[in-house]
């Protein structure tokens, strides 16, 4: 074997070894999208409270079912664009999206998601409601920092960016709504922006 | 150079099981299916590969049965994993000398 040979070897172990521990075809695309609905449905939930007839949000009251109702659109909306997307360019790659890495990567994802979202839900019936946008952006940047190691880097600071906003937040009680805009929507699109010049328009 | 070629492991002298080896040094196990589609081998070809780095002590094998289909995990050994990082280091080393 000459050295052509060994350099051969070496960069098929390195595709090999990406290949087969990280999911590649997340789509930059969709998550400019996530961010996009979330500004509009955060818009949505604003303008509702300024045209009740209290500022401020209550946990009963028809208000607070329309903006959870807001919230559940924007997520499915968020979901099945990202599912949609990231099959059609996963198709592109040649990579499958149901194996065992996208299986652990969505695992990965969704258990700090739900261990979040079961608190924030236990923590409002207990009527706590002032650091509810918090919560979400710490849990949120949690997950998406466990399910990097099995996807794009870029996902990493995405993650670190919603800790720390959420902790950020945390400090500044009454504008978690912002903080909320700022991590759902702009971070949403700026990450999303990254990636998609980095990776999609190859 | 005689010390490096020392190190060029001929258990790894393969593109296959070359591959295997990859793929097990960054996932903690693999199934036979997933190495069957990520080195595009056929399953005799991957099995006699299997086998091979078994017999050596660089894989552990474990076979069972999910809803009475047969299974195939790959592990590799500590052992296989250290020999291994030895072989990339060998190979690295050759490189840069030529």
């Amino acid at each position: 074997m000459n050295s052509e040979n060994y350099l051969k070897n070496i960069s098929e172990i390195k595709n090999l070894m990406s290949k087969s521990s990280k999911f590649i075809s997340l789509s930059g695309l969709s998550g400019i999208l996530a961010g996009i609905y979330a500004l509009i449905g955060a818009g949505f939930a604003y303008w509702l409270v300024k045209n009740s007839d209290r500022d401020y949000l209550i946990l009963d009251g028809r208000v607070f079912r329309y903006i959870v109702l807001d919230m559940l659109l924007v997520l499915i909306f968020s979901i099945s664009t990202a599912i949609f997307l990231t099959t059609k360019k996963a198709k592109k790659n040649n990579e499958k999206i149901w194996d065992a890495l996208t299986k652990r990567l969505l695992l990965s994802f969704i258990i700090p998601l739900l261990a979040g979202g079961t608190y924030i839900i236990i923590i409002l019936v207990n009527q706590h409601y002032g650091q509810t946008g918090a919560l979400m952006l710490i849990f949120y940047g949690l997950a998406l920092l466990n399910a990097s190691k099995y996807t794009l880097g870029d996902v990493k600071y995405l993650g670190y960016t919603q800790i720390i906003l959420g902790l950020i937040s945390a400090l500044f009680p009454g504008y978690g709504f912002w903080f909320w805009v700022a991590g759902f929507g702009f971070m949403h699109i700026i990450y999303g922006t990254i990636m998609y010049i980095k990776y999609d328009r190859k | 150079m005689k010390n490096i070629i020392l190190h060029i492991n001929k258990a790894f002298d393969h593109r296959i099981r070359l591959g295997i080896m990859s793929v097990l040094m960054v996932n903690d196990y693999a199934d036979f299916k997933t190495l069957k589609e990520l080195l595009g081998a056929t399953d005799g070809n991957l099995a006699s590969h299997a086998k091979s780095l078994e017999k050596a002590g660089f894989l552990k094998v474990e076979k069972q049965f999910i809803s009475r289909k047969p299974n195939t995990k790959y592990y590799a050994t500590q052992l296989g994993k250290n020999e291994f990082k030895k072989h990339i280091n060998a190979l690295e080393k050759l490189i840069k000398k030529n």
